[in-house]
């Protein structure tokens, strides 16, 4: 074995390590959120502060927002809490309904997620009820992550896969099965 | 050495010990199920252990005809000699002794299988059971909806009396196990199927999630009750009324907290305002015996380490450590120390 080939050896493997830990960022789980900002707060904004159309006015930057952002966990999470807090009643699955589709490019109020996170935190005057209290500021901002990845906002190896209601047809675990009888159960414990 | 080895020992014997409370044991059957499941294990116990001290005797004997060959004349000469014939018999024996114990073993489970599936179904209970990461949903179904009722993490079923359980999972592949009453059955998103149970001994039985499901697999266990038919008649007409109104101001200021924060969005608590379906439904939360799947008992003590982190207790699981006052959860622990 020559010794420029152990180097280039070692050398790769290091590389390697290093892809895989950088890897391990966009899995990290931190079930309690990171701690609440000491500077100013997205959700000090009210309503009025924002001019429907949009427009440079809105929340300042918050560094939370890269956390949940760029991270798979949390947008995963997201994507059920948007089910749970039935984001779905109004929006479906981002397409949009009663209330306006989520998944394109056009926001009324800005689709950064500090602007999304106010919308969720203060309702919004056609028809958004607002969700203070009602949904704990880390799952805010989890959904509010989501809600960036259904248009293709964050980064491609942490946004979760479609969610069923988008496929064409329904995935084989989805179709409803033929009823079992209840009165001669078929299965048994083995 | 010898202190190590003795050490070993009380720890296995401890661990061994430790199966025995009765509660989580198939070998402790409380329910049809469970015996016709004993009856075969025994079997197969006396058949496999009959053969394993059968192979262990032939090797103990053939290692002291070794030893003896040393010291008799040449081998090829032994083998001429003596062992021939009876060799060919005792491998024939020993075939025929194979084929009748895996016919023996073959044909007792066939008959514990037939009596398994006829199991007697008359008047039976139907319930349904859905498998969450990390929690047991049950729902007592009734033909008329003003009998129906829904609890979480515990069953209770009325002793000589068939219950038919409908096996269902919201998210991944769970499996249903209380090893004292049946065997498993997984539970499997988009499809049902269905277990009965003939619980016949009265006693409280530990049930335990038995596939893997994710971070919190450990701790996803319910508690089953079977009990005489006049005291599961009670406990029904209890889960069927509302949660009785809060009765003081504690009370009264913790409805509250729960109503409008976030509590309500993913909790049930009927005669309430509160009417999330995502999370167990807590109507009659202080009458079961355990909390989050059996992470902790039921009481104020419980109830406080859970409300202060539940990301502590059960890291990952999917209720979200909700920040208030202090004032605030000890109103809350007041409130839902009432759902009695
Ligand atoms: C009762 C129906 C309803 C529910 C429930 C609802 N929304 Fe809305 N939402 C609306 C309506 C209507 C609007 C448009 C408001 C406006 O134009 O002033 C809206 C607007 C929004 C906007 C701003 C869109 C933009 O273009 O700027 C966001 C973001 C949003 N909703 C997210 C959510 C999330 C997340 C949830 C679940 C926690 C949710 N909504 C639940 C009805 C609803
Ligand atoms: C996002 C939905 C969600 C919110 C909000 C929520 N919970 Fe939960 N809660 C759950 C889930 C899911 C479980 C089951 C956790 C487990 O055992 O893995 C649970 C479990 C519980 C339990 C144990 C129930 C049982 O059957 O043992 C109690 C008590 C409880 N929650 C009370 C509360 C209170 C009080 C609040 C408000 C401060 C609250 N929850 C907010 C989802 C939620
Ligand atoms: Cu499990």
């Amino acid at each position: 074995m020559s010794s420029p080939c152990r180097r280039l050896e070692r050398l790769a493997a290091a590389a390697l390590a290093a892809a895989l830990l950088a890897g391990c960022q966009r899995e990290t789980r931190d079930f309690h959120g990171p701690p609440p900002p000491s500077g100013p707060q997205a959700s000090g904004v009210s309503p009025s502060d924002l001019a429907a159309g949009g427009g440079p006015i809105g929340p300042p930057h918050d560094p939370r927002a890269a956390i949940y952002e760029d991270n798979a966990f949390h947008i995963g999470e997201g994507k059920r809490y948007y089910d749970w807090y039935n984001c779905y009643g109004c929006h479906a699955a981002g397409g949009g309904d009663i209330g306006p589709p989520l998944m394109d490019d056009q926001w009324i109020y800005g689709g950064s997620i500090e602007q999304i996170h106010a919308s969720i935190v203060e309702g919004r005057p056609n028809g958004m009820p607002s969700f203070r209290n009602k949904i704990p500021d880390d799952q805010v901002w989890e959904i509010a992550a989501y809600i960036r990845s259904m248009g293709g906002n964050v980064a491609k190896d942490a946004a979760p896969s479609r969610g069923d209601e988008l496929q064409s047809s329904l995935a084989k675990t989805q179709v409803k099965p033929t009823p079992a009888k209840p009165a001669a159960p078929t299965d048994q414990p083995r | 050495m010898r202190r190590a080895a003795a050490w070993l020992a009380m720890g296995m014997a401890g661990l061994a010990l430790a199966a025995c409370s009765g509660a989580q044991d198939s070998l402790n059957p409380a329910g049809d199920q469970a015996a016709h499941t004993q009856d075969v294990w025994r079997l197969m116990l006396i058949v496999c252990g009959a053969m394993y001290v059968l192979v262990m005797a032939f090797l103990g004997w053939a290692l002291w005809r070794a030893r003896r060959a040393l010291d008799g004349p040449p081998l090829e000469d032994a083998v001429k000699s003596s062992a021939d014939a009876p060799m060919r018999n005792a491998l024939v024996g020993w075939t025929a002794l194979i084929i009748l114990g895996l016919g023996v073993l073959a044909v007792g489970s066939f008959l514990v299988d037939r009596s398994l599936a006829r199991a007697d179904t008359k008047d039976a209970l139907h319930i349904k059971i859905t498998g969450n990461q990390w929690w047991w949903q049950v729902e007592y179904q009734d033909p008329d909806p003003s009998r129906q009722f829904t609890t979480a993490n515990e069953l209770h079923l009325p002793a000589n009396r068939p219950a038919i359980l409908e096996l269902a999972a919201q998210d991944v592949i769970h499996s249903f196990w209380i090893p004292n009453l049946a065997g498993k059955e997984d539970l499997i998103p988009g499809r049902t199927n269905w277990l009965t149970l003939n619980p016949r001994r009265i006693g409280v039985y530990r049930g335990q999630c038995a596939e893997f499901c994710g971070l919190q697999h450990a701790q996803m266990a319910l508690d089953a009750t079977v009990e005489d038919p006049q005291a599961f008649e009670a406990w029904r007409q209890a889960q069927l009324k509302p949660a009785p109104p809060p009765s003081n101001d504690a009370q009264v200021r913790g409805q509250g907290v729960f109503i409008n924060g976030a509590c309500g969005s993913c909790h049930e608590i009927a005669g309430s305002d509160a009417h999330g379906r995502t999370g167990p439904d807590l109507t009659h939360l202080a009458s079961r015996r355990k909390l989050a799947a059996g992470a902790l008992p039921v009481g104020r003590d419980g109830l406080i380490a859970w409300l202060h982190d539940p990301q502590a207790i059960k890291p990952g699981n999917h209720m979200p450590l909700v920040h208030m006052s202090d004032q605030d959860l000890n109103d809350l622990v007041a409130y839902l120390q009432s759902l009695s």
